[in-house]
């Protein structure tokens, strides 16, 4: 039986105690007409020999391909220490740290994290963190609303350079509650929100959302348009990548006031690509906010005796207290996750992640370069950008893409279902784990695709 | 000592660093940061042995009994995660070609396939990346139900006052009003208070079942027929589907949507508060609105499809999907582990789960009995959890559940969920979990006993503990009151 311990012995004795003649005697409240044992789709076990020649199987399947994608995943170099670590039982097998005593391993952790992206992102708080960044977003734009006193609005900014499924996922989340959306739309030249194209009056907003860098790649004027915002009595979220803060401005310190609600997904911070979770949103913010934020936040505060201790604080935000009147329905976040971007911040350390965010920028630069030596291969967007970039193909994607993929390169991104202007055209990446071999693969291999 | 404090301006890890030469204007200077971050700076030892010594400061499954009600803390199997760690599923990228992905989606498709069996609902979707985002995805896909008739009346969710805090915070995330119905004292909920409550402004109604309370709600029937007479929906919060997998199906039950969390009986880690996994299941009528991404499996010839034989799907071929609720395919590493899981139990092993949990729970539930503790639902039988009430032990003792968990810390064993379901006083709601030996069950009966016997002796020990912890007990309020969220060495940094 697997994972069950009893003995025919146990059983009897157990039964014994319990006055039943059997186990079945155990579910005897149960309405008899609905007992239904039949599991007969479910395929019979697996022992620990099989299900691991069945999962080498599958897995090797997949293979390791060449990986040029981003849109909002990363494929960064991962200290080994990192996940060594992180799947200790004593991490891995834990639960929400409820009883602060027995759990000050993982709450101490979270209070290190919570600092760590406070300084990331120069902002007051953080909290111990949220889904993903499309669900971060959705929270924040909750939050915005909640929290802006002078607007009566339920309105919300939310550019077309931000991710297009965090745009879908905000929707999804927000919808039900009388939240509007309006759109805000790009420049085809440069790729970014052009100040100038801000109307002086937009009416009440509540908030704008405001990403650095974009979902193309590319740098957004986040100060002036900050100060634009705040002028407007707007809140303003910034949605930013942790890699990324490192090497740019962080949201603190946009314009005038800095960024009122800081959200993102933490992916690139020590969380392997692995189809696409489980990843971990975080949300950082003003402290005049903090009352307003979902999630669970980390304290610290003293025992009996005077000694530092950490604990789940402001509960009373919290579904298990406030029920209906709670600031979202949120319970169990995405712990683990945190813990190994906390042992992988602490091993990269402020050097270390500002030496990863340059590279994965010089080497984007060098993979734009030899991309755009291929003839029908051509660079769009001319602004200043971080470690992504859009390139217009003479071929359809969708099917130069298969054909990559064909040759085990995971090639990149095609834009035109989410954008129908920007027909043929693809989003690439390339990390701090690429070099110029790689490049040089993805290059010749893209090449005889469009030749 | 936090990680902060054994920082060294100018400590660099080479082993982990890149050789990046310089920006050479490629970013202009006001888009740069102008002071580096303040993060630790740190050998890669001194990060090894700060994390090591912290996760030594918890107790966990894999070093203590943990009989946390109603989340089903039970052995997670190690190859769950080694398997789940295979290089081939860590380096997909979730925007890769499908072609590329065809090994874990088959993976995902059977899982789907087994979820469907295992709680028989017509289809089930993946996308939720936890229990509350589940529930979430299921009173949408109700609310979107009702609007695809244009049945707009329809304002209210109904949820019985013994009901996770998520239930009502969902149902007002929904855009929904909380119409709370009571229970009663035998554990099953008011059927005439039900029959009152629902109406033409009845959406649907979130029941956990066995419910919060430890028990299986003997009118389930009745309650699926008034709700349903009265055009509403069911909706199932799967938290305590552990005690009936392969007895019950919530299917049979009459349940429109359900939410299943894998974290729980699927023996997926809780992490330390997470990564969970909600996946939803539906009735025939709910299809339609299922959250996206989920996979569906091409016969041979489909060419309507991508010619990939497992494939997810898009807003295009479900364009009544209430939406996305990640960025991409939900919680996948998660998914991929509760496949293991499931995969190794089979047919047989889920069965035993239902089984097991609850002779484990029902037998701790009589020992506790024997030892002189009252149980809240005397008359009933225990489901996978039971309640334990000390309201006695607090009037004449003056040593409440708080205390008691408290204890039970410094006996080696993490404490019951505590005061929840908040309708019993002093409680303390525990689920053993079918993977615990009866030597276990023995050691945590007797040392409740000996909590008993201390605190009518010298309730002074137990009202301090615990003793043995890298802390004493904390306090609460000052965390609150002088909120010190974030490190902060300099004085002048903080706001």
């Amino acid at each position: 039986m697997p994972f069950i311990p009893h003995t025919d012995e146990d059983i009897k004795n157990m039964l014994a105690s319990i006055g039943a003649d059997s186990i079945d005697a155990l579910f005897d409240e149960i309405p008899p007409s609905l007992i239904n044992q039949d599991l007969g789709g479910i395929p019979a076990g697996l022992n620990e020999i099989d299900i691991s020649r069945h999962m080498q199987k599958q897995a090797n399947q997949d293979g390791t391909p060449l990986c040029f994608i981003g849109a909002g995943a990363y494929d960064h170099h991962i200290p080994a220490a990192v996940w060594e670590i992180t799947t200790r039982g004593e991490f891995y097998s834990a639960y929400t740290p409820y009883q602060a005593e027995a759990s000050q391993g993982t709450l101490q952790l979270l209070y290190e994290f919570q600092t760590m992206m406070s300084r990331l992102t120069a902002m007051d708080v953080s909290n111990a963190s949220l889904y993903d960044g499309a669900s971060g977003v959705a929270e924040a734009a909750l939050m915005a609303v909640r929290a802006n006193r002078k607007s009566k609005s339920k309105r919300i900014l939310l550019p077309r350079t931000v991710h297009p499924t965090y745009r879908k996922v905000v929707n999804t989340i927000v919808k039900n509650q009388g939240i509007i959306l309006d759109e805000l739309d790009f420049d085809l030249d440069g790729g970014y929100i052009d100040p100038a194209s801000l109307s002086d009056e937009p009416g009440d907003v509540a908030a704008m959302i405001i990403p650095q860098p974009n979902f193309f790649g590319v740098l957004e004027e986040v100060d002036t348009l900050t100060d634009w915002a705040h002028d407007r009595g707007m809140l303003v979220i910034a949605v930013v990548n942790p890699t990324a803060m490192a090497l740019l401005s962080p949201p603190g310190e946009w314009g005038k006031l800095g960024a009122d609600i800081v959200v993102g997904e933490g992916q690139p911070l020590g969380a392997p690509l692995s189809s696409g979770g489980p990843y971990f949103g975080f949300m950082c913010c003003k402290q005049a906010l903090v009352r307003q934020m979902p999630g669970r936040i980390i304290g610290r505060t003293v025992d009996t005796d005077g000694k530092q201790g950490f604990t789940l604080t402001l509960q009373a935000r919290e579904q298990h207290i406030r029920r209906s009147k709670a600031t979202s329905n949120i319970c169990t976040n995405q712990g683990l996750l945190v813990t190994a971007a906390t042992i992988y911040m602490s091993i990269l350390g402020a050097d270390g992640l500002e030496k990863t965010a340059r590279m994965c920028h010089e080497n984007t630069l060098k993979l734009i370069n030899s991309l755009s030596s291929i003839k029908g291969v051509q660079k769009i967007f001319n602004r200043p950008m971080f470690h992504e970039a859009v390139f217009k193909i003479s071929a359809p994607v969708k099917e130069t893409l298969k054909e990559l993929a064909h040759k085990n390169i995971a090639a990149g991104y095609s834009l035109e279902n989410d954008y129908p202007e920007l027909k043929d055209m693809l989003l690439v990446c390339a990390t701090e784990t690429r070099n110029q071999a790689d490049i040089d693969e993805y290059r010749n291999a893209l090449a005889n695709v469009l030749a | 000592m936090l990680i902060f404090e054994h920082s060294r301006s100018g400590r660099i890890n080479k082993a982990q660093s890149t050789n990046p030469g310089s920006l050479a204007n490629s970013i202009p200077e006001k888009f740069l940061r102008k002071k580096r971050a303040g993060l630790p700076e740190v050998s890669e030892l001194q990060a090894v042995r700060h994390y090591t010594s912290l996760s030594q400061k918890n107790f966990s499954i894999d070093t203590h009994f943990y009989p946390l009600g109603s989340c089903t803390m039970k052995y997670n199997p190690r190859c769950c995660n080694s398997l789940a760690m295979l290089p081939g599923f860590l380096a997909r990228h979730p925007e890769s070609d499908e072609s590329l992905g065809q090994g874990y989606l088959a993976c995902m498709y059977e899982l789907q396939e087994m979820l469907k069996e295992a709680t028989g609902m017509k289809s089930v979707s993946m996308a939720p990346m936890a229990g509350a985002q589940g529930e979430f995805a299921g009173v949408a896909m109700i609310r979107a139900y009702h609007d695809s008739r244009k049945d707009h009346s329809r304002t209210e969710i109904i949820v019985p006052d013994a009901a996770h805090g998520t239930n009502p915070a969902t149902a007002v995330m929904c855009g929904y009003k909380v119409r709370e119905i009571p229970t009663r004292s035998d554990g099953d909920i008011d059927l005439d208070a039900l029959k009152e409550a629902v109406g033409p402004q009845t959406a649907g109604i979130m029941l956990t079942n066995p419910s919060t309370l430890g028990v299986f709600d003997r009118n389930i029937e009745q309650m699926s027929k008034i709700v349903h007479e009265a055009g509403g929906l069911l909706y199932y919060d799967g938290a305590n589907l552990n005690a009936i997998l392969g007895k019950v199906k919530p299917g049979d039950m009459g349940f429109d949507a359900i939410h299943i969390n894998l974290h729980k009986t699927f023996s997926t880690p809780h992490g330390g508060g997470g990564p969970g996994a909600g996946p939803v299941g539906v009735s025939e009528r709910l299809i339609p609105f299922l959250p996206i991404p989920y996979v569906t499996h091409n016969v041979a010839q489909d060419v309507s499809q991508e010619g990939e034989q497992f494939h997810l799907l898009t807003e295009k071929e479900c364009p009544q999907t209430i939406g996305r609720l990640s960025t991409f395919m939900g919680n996948a590493g998660v998914l991929l582990r509760a496949y293991i899981y499931a995969r190794m139990l089979g047919r047989e092993g889920m069965k035993r789960v239902g089984e097991f949990s609850t002779l484990n729970a029902n037998y701790t539930m009589v020992k506790l009995k024997e030892n002189g503790f009252n149980i809240a639902l005397n008359t009933r039988r225990a489901t996978h959890e039971f309640i334990v009430t000390l309201k006695n032990e607090a009037k004449n003792m003056d040593v409440n559940a708080m205390d008691f968990a408290k204890r039970l810390l410094d006996y080696g064993f993490h404490a019951p969920t505590t005061y929840f379901p908040l309708i019993v006083p002093e409680c303390l709601l525990i689920e053993p979990t079918e993977t615990e030996s009866k030597e276990i069950l023995d050691q945590f009966i007797s040392a409740m006993a000996t909590i008993r016997t201390e605190a009518q002796e010298n309730p002074e020990l137990v009202k301090n503990a615990p003793y043995s912890l890298p802390v004493k007990r904390l306090d609460d309020v000052k965390a609150a009151r002088e909120l010190d969220l974030v490190f902060r060495p300099d004085t002048d940094l903080k706001p």
